[in-house]
């Protein structure tokens, strides 16, 4: 009689450490509440494929209500150069990044500057949903549930010094973890920066989930910035370093292409990239064209901090 | 069937693998989260590379001395045009739906868009003047007129380049290949033309 030994158990269905390391923080969080609890022991606690949802995410008003992105379009369709240029690198390559362990440097014109754990980064704040339009520059756009808080928030905290005007942001530099940097298709690392106004906007947002869960590598993980009012390369994403600072910081597709990308980059019908129009996108999962909105519909709370401004020549 | 038949068979059937491709990717919905801006991309690559591959004909066949190369041409100048086609019905159907008014804003005020335009042109009395009966009928114009192609290429070339962001490769390998084919042929000439004058 043939005896059949017990297959063993294959990699895939053994629980990373992280993941169980996270599941022990959720229940400790659970265990502060009986509805709390019973919200973790819902199949509605887990991702559609087990994925594990972030614990305590509340919702916002300033989300939209239209229809989200699938999450494999929000996850699978990608601008983000470090991990390859086509749309679907990213997926592809960022699979085995580790996003931990993970530090975050602030420094310039701060208060304290130190480096920070991003756990500790992260822990004092309370993790909202926010639903937000984003629009790329190269004309299309999606509506995502960016899961984060106001980089207000954080700003207010690290307290700068009155002379910075602009806050700094910085990827990761490592040809190793993020193959695409070994290309010369942009100056790395990524810098990407804001006026220290725009950054104090509550639309402002620093992100670690999407889709109530944390954020994939090829999103960014494990921390990037959401400016939804700006076109999608703005939103710099696995930052290390944040910098403040009193001179206008050099971007990176700024550097790259400084006729055609601005600092600013708002989302403005009226003003044309110089290869192809702005005045409309294509939101994907929609055939037809739709009209883009000043300001990516977001005008009513970021319309002053341009009053007085040349938008045609602040592009 | 000779080898040349089964060769010509072979390339015909390849031709029409990046076609056959899309469509399996639009019935079982795997054509990215953008179908329409990826099937753009891959039609005007296909359409460009088979039109390098039918420029480096004449040359293998001078290098070669196989005469029969040259009936390979039209068909690989007509899949070329074919997906030339498909690019130009994408833009005007998947991606304006005939709103012939923003098209027409495009073309006059995107210079991609006019180089794109441009290359359509040029490519497309080639096409139409591809058959027998019309190379017959043209005679020695009929050659002049296909040096249009030279033409096509480079516009082609720069239409791709200038769409593209930040990252060139594939429109300089595209600008690398033209180069030496045409330097090929420059060389060709010159070297005809001093034999002739001794």
């Amino acid at each position: 009689m043939l005896i059949r030994k017990p297959t063993d158990i294959p990699y895939s269905e053994v629980t990373p450490k992280s993941l169980y390391l996270r599941r022990r923080e959720f229940l400790q969080t659970a265990a502060g509440g009986a509805v709390a609890a019973a919200a973790a022991l819902s199949p509605a606690g887990a991702g559609a494929q087990g994925r594990p949802k972030l614990p305590n995410v509340r919702k916002s008003d300033f989300s939209t209500t239209e229809p989200l992105n699938d999450y494999g379009d929000v996850t699978g369709y990608n601008n983000f150069y470090e991990f390859g240029t086509d749309k679907e690198d990213p997926k592809a390559n960022a699979q085995r990044f580790t996003a931990r362990p993970w530090s975050i440097k602030v420094e310039g014109l701060v208060k304290a500057p130190a480096t920070y754990d991003i756990d500790t980064f992260i822990k004092p704040y309370a993790l909202e949903e926010r639903i937000y339009r984003l629009r790329c520059v190269e004309g299309w756009s999606m509506v995502i549930p960016w899961v984060g808080f106001s980089l207000a928030d954080v700003i207010k905290r690290l307290e700068p010094q009155p002379s910075a005007k602009f806050v700094e942001f910085t990827t990761l530099l490592d040809l190793s973890r993020m193959p695409g940097q070994r290309l010369p298709v942009l100056q790395w690392p990524y810098v990407e920066g804001l006026r220290m106004d725009e950054a104090m906007n509550p639309l402002s947002m620093l992100v670690v989930g999407v889709y109530g869960e944390a954020l994939p590598n090829q999103n960014g993980a494990p921390i990037r910035l959401v400016t939804p009012w700006k076109y999608g390369f703005k939103g710099i994403k696995s930052i290390v370093r944040i910098r403040f600072t009193d001179k206008q910081p050099r971007t990176a597709w700024e550097i790259a292409s400084p006729r055609e990308y601005g600092f600013y980059a708002n989302v403005n019908p009226g003003v044309d990239h110089p290869r192809w129009s702005q005045a409309t996108e294509r939101r994907l999962g929609e055939f037809r064209r739709r009209k883009t909105e000043m300001f990516n519909g977001y005008g009513q709370q970021v319309a002053s901090l341009y009053s007085g401004m040349d938008l045609r020549k602040n592009y | 069937m000779t080898i040349f038949d089964t060769l010509r068979r072979v390339i015909f059937a390849a031709a029409l693998v990046p076609a056959a491709a899309l469509v399996y990717g639009a019935l079982t919905d795997n054509l990215t989260a953008n179908p329409i801006d990826y099937i753009t991309d891959t039609t005007g690559t296909t359409a460009l590379s088979l039109l390098i591959i039918t420029l480096t004909v004449t040359p293998l066949r001078r290098l070669t001395g196989r005469n029969e190369l040259i009936r390979l041409r039209r068909m690989l100048g007509l899949f070329a045009f074919f997906y030339a086609c498909l690019h130009m019905s994408t833009w005007l159907v998947l991606d304006w739906f005939f709103d012939f008014a923003s098209m027409a804003a495009d073309v006059v005020e995107r210079p991609f868009i006019t180089l794109g335009m441009t290359t359509f042109l040029l490519l497309l009395p080639l096409a139409v003047t591809s058959t027998a009966g019309m190379i017959r009928r043209l005679g020695r114009r009929w050659q002049q007129l296909h040096r249009l192609v030279y033409v096509a290429a480079i516009t082609a070339i720069i239409h791709f380049w200038w769409v593209v962001k930040a990252d060139f490769r594939e429109p300089r390998l595209f600008a690398l290949a033209l180069s030496v084919l045409l330097g090929f042929r420059a060389w060709w000439v010159l070297r005809t033309r001093r034999f002739s004058r001794s």
